[in-house]
């Protein structure tokens, strides 16, 4: 029997602290859409996306209502189009975005994740055309987000991969330069990238996969902020067990949704992403629970302390709240998307190196990040590469979404507006690594026994 | 299965009987009810057995929250297995 006190702390969380279910994201297999033809492939991705989440965006709504929770995306992952389109031209590849896009627009879903590569090792020559028109691809789409992992801590890191995502990054600024370089928060280069990730811009449906599944991604910065606020002046032990508490609700309804969805769909249940995912709304913050935990700023000396903790508690309340767990699962600090991120970086608290080293204890990586639109293709590799190496090293995913924002400067910002949000434009250091990034060739993976 | 219908809202007469009605109207069952004002404010915590409801649930939640607009009341109902989940191992 539930009790009052409980049935107002739900409306509370929901209502008040913004909690919500980030995402459902059905992933569907396009292995059978292999074809010679590209028309016929296209239509066959079509068909195949659009029958197999037909309801996907119906069944969320009903959930929404049945629950009263809001369910913020229903989005869609597929095979990366990389391993199914392996014959295909450049030109190709674009057609596959562009009935990637029309099949989202056909569903109402919010994003379609997939068009993506895995070249961690070498490129195959699909890959290498796929990865060629990502720039076109996400200008010309709406909703398609990309993908290409570049580094895993068995293979070690794809050099050569990392140099082309340097100018491919480039080009998509430019070629979405009046919408801001939009093109670059739709693109994510990944170390041990996941493969049931329900959070774009990464998301695909991996390659062991079944045919059809769902998984769902939670949110809460905001619930877990007022926890640590209600607990006031607690040390660091009890403020754990806060977190891991609040962790767990937040959870648990993330595995009512993702199974009352699977059940709605007819579609096996994959993995709760246990994920403190920010918005740039009000009381939705990450850098705020930071701050709430005891920081002047986020940024301050001290942050990756408290952001360790804070990650590490939310996976240990939320782990026994669903019966599998997977993606990216952490705290996610995106500067664009993070009310209090913002901040931080425009009084000037918070700089990339310290998003840098906050990468290394959580997920993700460094996420929406804008730059001025004149750095130089190497120092964005350069980027890439240290954050990648982190990743690979400490046998973690990490992620780099950079947006080098065409005709912008320090003292600039973007505005994608919505879900996305805005980013004060952050300075990088000039001096170049170009002599490094251009030597090529693969870093070797990391030997794992001899720890320090 | 049952469904918590919370009301909230500047307190006036008959909200109860209004809400009552509708439970009624779609065979919802109300088993419980804890219900106080405070400064005029009249908040509502209402359990509804709903294995007989007359049309689905989505719809249900619709029909309440519209009357609450006529009102001017806020009206959520919400399937109890959230609450459940939520603080129940």
């Amino acid at each position: 029997m539930v009790n009052t006190k409980d049935i107002l702390e739900t409306i509370n969380m929901i209502h008040e602290e913004n909690l919500d279910i980030r995402t459902i994201t059905m992933g569907i297999s396009l292995y059978d859409c292999a074809s010679e033809d590209e028309d016929r492939l296209c239509q066959k991705i079509y068909d195949k996306i659009t029958g197999s989440a037909e309801n996907l965006v119906s069944v969320g709504q009903d959930i929404e209502k049945k629950y009263g929770i809001p369910i913020v995306n229903k989005r869609v992952s597929v095979t990366p189009v990389s391993l199914v389109g392996g014959t295909l031209s450049p030109e190709g590849y674009i057609k596959v975005a562009k009935t990637l896009d029309r099949a989202a627009k056909t569903l109402g879903i919010n994003f379609i994740g997939g068009f993506s590569a895995l070249v961690q090792k070498g490129m195959t020559k699909g890959a290498g055309n796929m990865i060629s028109v990502i720039p076109e691809s996400l200008a010309e789409t709406d909703f398609v987000c990309s993908s290409v992992n570049v580094a895993s801590t068995k293979a070690g890191i794809n050099m050569d991969a990392i140099k082309l995502m340097g100018s491919t990054i480039k080009r998509a600024a430019y070629l979405t330069k009046d919408k801001d370089s939009i093109g670059c928060a739709k693109l994510v280069v990944f170390a041990n990238v996941p493969e049931d990730n329900p959070f774009m811009a990464g998301a695909f449906h991996g390659i062991g996969e079944p045919e059809n599944v769902i998984n769902v991604g939670v949110s809460g910065p905001g619930v877990v902020s007022s926890a640590i606020q209600r607990a006031g002046e607690c040390n660091l032990s009890d403020l754990a067990d806060v977190i891991k508490k609040t962790a767990f609700k937040i959870t648990r309804v993330g595995q009512l949704v993702a199974s009352e969805a699977a059940k709605a769909l007819n579609t096996p249940f994959g993995i709760v992403d246990l994920s403190l995912a920010p918005t740039p709304a009000i009381g939705d913050s990450v850098a705020h629970i930071l701050e709430n935990m005891g920081l002047e700023s986020c940024g301050a000396h001290g942050t990756t302390a408290t952001l360790a903790m804070l990650n590490d508690a939310v996976k240990k309340g939320g782990v026994m709240a669903s019966s599998h767990v997977g993606g990216l699962s952490g705290a996610f600090i995106p500067v664009s998307e993070d009310a209090g991120m913002i901040d931080a970086v425009e009084r000037g608290a918070l700089t990339l190196e310290k998003l840098e080293a906050m990468t290394a204890v959580c997920s993700v990586g460094l996420d929406m990040i804008a730059i001025p639109g004149d750095v130089d293709e190497a120092i964005i590799c350069g980027i890439i590469a240290d954050e990648i190496s982190i990743g690979v090293v400490n046998t973690k995913t990490t992620a780099v979404r950079v947006i080098p924002a065409y005709g912008k400067a320090v003292g600039d910002s973007i505005d994608f507006g919505g879900l996305l949000g805005r980013a004060p434009v952050m300075d990088v250091k000039r001096y170049s690594p170009a002599k490094f990034i251009n030597r090529g060739g693969r870093i070797p993976a990391p030997i794992h026994s001899l720890k320090n | 299965m049952k469904a918590v219908i919370t009301v909230t809202g500047k307190d006036s007469v008959g909200i109860i009987a209004k809400v009552s009605a509708e439970c009624a109207k779609y065979d919802a069952n109300i088993v419980d009810i804890s219900q106080s004002v405070l400064s005029e404010y009249f908040a509502m915590i209402m359990l509804a057995d709903i294995d007989s409801l007359k049309l689905p649930f989505s719809d249900f939640v619709d029909a309440m929250a519209d009357v609450g607009k006529e009102r001017g009341l806020s009206i959520n109902v919400m399937h109890e297995d959230i609450f459940n989940t939520m603080h129940h191992i």
